[in-house]
């Protein structure tokens, strides 16, 4: 589904991914790990197409397609979802309205006609159950006023809206206390199909004992530089990153 | 990225750019007394209406222009104005068939199709509309529906022949000739616009509108619109206005004038689209305006709506007197400015009246190399006992090389008085705009959605058919300006 090959990125003249090198397969769960400035958030920008910044070296294969050459939108369109680490407020624009322009954007780049209002809203509805979100917070602006814990569920239920191929999720639980963590995770679980895949990327272990990722990839200093299953994670945490750092002589 | 979307941007522009090929009748250039007295014989008018515009006429030469206002622009030079331009007209018109194919194509264009009106006239939603063109107003729709209910909807120049008495007694009783320099300007040379009067107890049954458009080259629009709303009645006002484009500025100042008796509600709402000049600032409209309204009496009620995206200069405060007891006065306005466009507009509420409330609701909205400036007072006077007033403006700006400015002024003269003050001002963000791309949506309408819920509490006060517009211009208006 995803294919990244030797992929380098830089932020004003700052190399941040120095050969990135991940394969995901449908139906799969990858975790991404490492400490902070590793390039985790910087590899979901340049993913999701953040136009700051540069992809200097490699190759992004989305589905057969050449992801680096499509503007963020059509991204999004061909099946790309990312979950923002800190969801953006939009006032005055409620979530319905937002989701509704995105969802027959999408529809419309494949060529469907505009959803109808009454399927729109059965979809708003059994989505909403999933991530257990309250009724009234569907009818408000997006994201405006909403607690940390209300825009990470808010997040997991626009995913689960526009029904995305590939979804990445940025430190997702960041800010999110035991029991949002668990909603949201149960609401990703819930999502998971053969068909689709996600990219959990996260700093701690804690959100990988409610998402069972199929791969963990550490990330350092812009390269992945061990790949392996979901024990990895486990390890990772009781010996903390400086193991990492010493394993690859850094 | 920033240039693609530019490019864009120039060819979308402005879509009401073009020039109908009309023969039109002009004076010649140039404004003195024997000008206004070929308007007035022209329009065959009676001695008191020529009395007053050279009254107007010589007051207007002892001002000196404003210049209080944050704008700049060249003075325009009054002796090169065409101030009567008139669609040649055959004869006396009955029926859309003998109008000018050619103009009939400008509605077309305009989006107001007669034809439409007409067949629509049996449904709910309907609008009456007095279309103006240049100086002249050519076609009001629906006015026989209108009569039956004793609702006058017509033309300035045909209310002076037909209802003397009462424009006599509104006229200048609201914005007086003296009020000001453009004022006194309109009130000496103005050529057309629209009078409207409901009579006690009547609701008015449709919107009732005024399309402007400004077409010869050369020449100045100075229309002028009266609507009085009597007792115990109810109206819905609409007004739009578009210009062809051209690299010449045109000068626009019409003066507008409400008043509404005991118990009686104006709501007028304008979508302001005259030509702002292209992209380098050259070319565009003048807007120049007085708008007034009076609550005469108890418990009456003005309301303003306004979406202003058009014209180079725009200089116009739309304002309520509160005279009457329990009288309100509202003021929601978004104005957007985009390139070279400057804005110095607001509202004035003057508290006469006891328990007397207003509000308003500002949206600036600054683009490219554009100044946009909100200005308003609020005055409560001595005896206008527990006047209420709750204000906000805010402020939004897309990229660095914009303005937004706000001048708000409060005069209390009145211990009970409460008044209100909020202003906030926000940068469209990058962020949002990325936001909206991750979900599918693009930069066109990623900025659309953004505008429109920042605008939303004063979009909301438009009736529908007017709302649905605005929400598109605004969306064309800024497009490009963020990239």
């Amino acid at each position: 589904m995803l294919s990244i090959k030797n992929l380098h990125a830089s932020i004003g003249g700052k190399e941040i991914l120095k050969g990135i090198n991940l394969e995901v397969k449908a139906g799969e769960v990858h975790a991404i790990m490492g400490p902070n400035g590793s390039g985790k958030s910087t590899l979901s920008a340049v993913l999701a197409g953040r136009e700051e910044y540069e992809v200097t070296e490699g190759e992004v294969i989305f589905n057969g397609k050449n992801l680096l050459e499509m503007p963020p939108e059509d991204r999004a369109r061909e099946g790309i979802f990312l979950a923002f680490q800190y969801p953006v407020e939009i006032p005055g624009v409620s979530n319905v309205n937002f989701l509704k322009t995105a969802l027959n954007e999408i529809r419309a780049y494949k060529g469907l006609e505009p959803m109808e209002a009454k399927d729109f809203l059965a979809r708003l509805k059994e989505k909403q159950k999933l991530v257990e979100l309250d009724g009234k917070l569907a009818n408000r602006s997006v994201n405006e006023g909403f607690s940390g814990g209300e825009k990470k569920r808010n997040e997991i239920f626009q995913m689960a809206m526009l029904e995305p191929k590939l979804a990445i999720l940025d430190e997702t639980d960041s800010g999110l206390d035991i029991d949002a963590l668990r909603i949201v995770a149960n609401g990703v679980n819930k999502l998971k199909s053969p068909d689709n895949a996600s990219i959990v990327i996260t700093h701690y272990q804690r959100l990988l004992d409610y998402i069972i990722p199929d791969v963990v990839h550490i990330l350092y200093n812009g390269r992945i530089v061990k790949t392996g299953p979901k024990e990895l994670a486990l390890e990772l945490e009781e010996k903390g990153y400086d193991f990492i750092k010493e394993e690859v002589g850094a | 990225m920033a240039n693609e979307l530019l490019a864009e941007q120039i060819s979308k522009e402005y879509e009401y750019g073009f020039v109908t090929d009309i023969e039109s009748e002009n004076a010649p250039k140039g404004l003195n007394e024997d000008i206004i007295r070929f308007i007035s014989k022209k329009k065959n008018e009676p001695q008191w209406m020529l009395d007053y515009r050279l009254k107007a006429y010589r007051y207007w030469l002892t001002l000196e222009e404003p210049h209080w206002a944050h704008v700049t622009y060249p003075k325009p030079d009054f002796q090169n104005i065409i101030y009567y331009s008139v669609p040649k007209q055959k004869k006396q018109l009955n029926s859309l068939d003998e109008v000018d194919p050619e103009l009939l194509k400008t509605y077309e264009k305009l989006g107001i199709s007669m034809e439409e009106q007409k067949r629509l006239s049996g449904v709910e939603s309907r609008i009456a509309v007095d279309f103006v063109m240049d100086s002249v107003s050519v076609k009001t729709t629906f006015k026989e529906t209108l009569a039956e209910k004793g609702i006058i909807f017509c033309s300035f120049g045909e209310a002076v022949q037909e209802h003397p008495e009462l424009i006599k007694k509104y006229m200048g009783s609201v914005v007086p000739y003296a009020d000001n320099f453009y004022a006194a300007l309109n009130s000496a040379v103005f050529t057309d616009g629209s009078f409207c009067y409901i009579p006690k107890g009547v609701r008015c049954p449709m919107e009732l509108s005024t399309y402007f458009r400004i077409n010869s080259a050369g020449t100045g629009q100075f229309e002028r619109t009266l609507i009085v709303a009597d007792e115990d009645s109810y109206v819905s006002y609409l007004e739009g206005c578009t210009a062809p484009m051209r690299d010449e500025n045109q000068l626009h100042a019409a003066v507008v004038e409400i008043v509404a008796h005991k118990n009686g509600e104006v709501k007028y709402s304008t979508v302001q689209n005259w030509y702002p000049g292209d992209k380098n600032g050259k070319g565009g409209i003048f807007n120049f305006v007085t708008k007034r309204g009076i609550c005469l009496e108890d418990n009456s009620k003005i309301s303003w709506t306004q979406v202003e995206t058009g014209s180079a200069v725009t200089w116009k405060y739309p304002s309520v007197i509160l005279k009457g007891d329990n009288s309100v006065g509202e003021f929601y306005s978004v104005a957007v400015t985009n390139n070279y466009q400057q804005a110095d507009t607001g509202t004035k509420m003057m508290h006469l009246g006891k328990n007397t409330r207003s509000t308003i609701i500002s949206k600036g909205i600054s683009a490219g190399f554009s100044n946009n400036s909100y200005r308003g007072l609020v005055r409560i006077s001595k005896g206008a006992t527990n006047a209420r007033n709750f204000s906000q403006c805010d402020s939004l700006l897309m990229g660095d090389k914009c303005g937004a400015h706000t001048y708000p002024y409060i005069e209390i003269k009145d211990k009970s008085g409460i008044v209100e003050h909020e202003a906030t001002t926000s940068k469209i963000g990058e962020d949002q705009l990325f936001y909206c791309k991750s979900r599918g949506i693009d930069n066109e309408k990623a900025i659309g959605l953004i505008v429109n819920g920042y605008c939303k509490e004063v979009l909301n006060k438009l009736p529908m058919e007017f709302a649905v517009e605005a929400q598109k211009l605004l969306a064309v208006s800024l497009e490009g300006s963020v990239g």
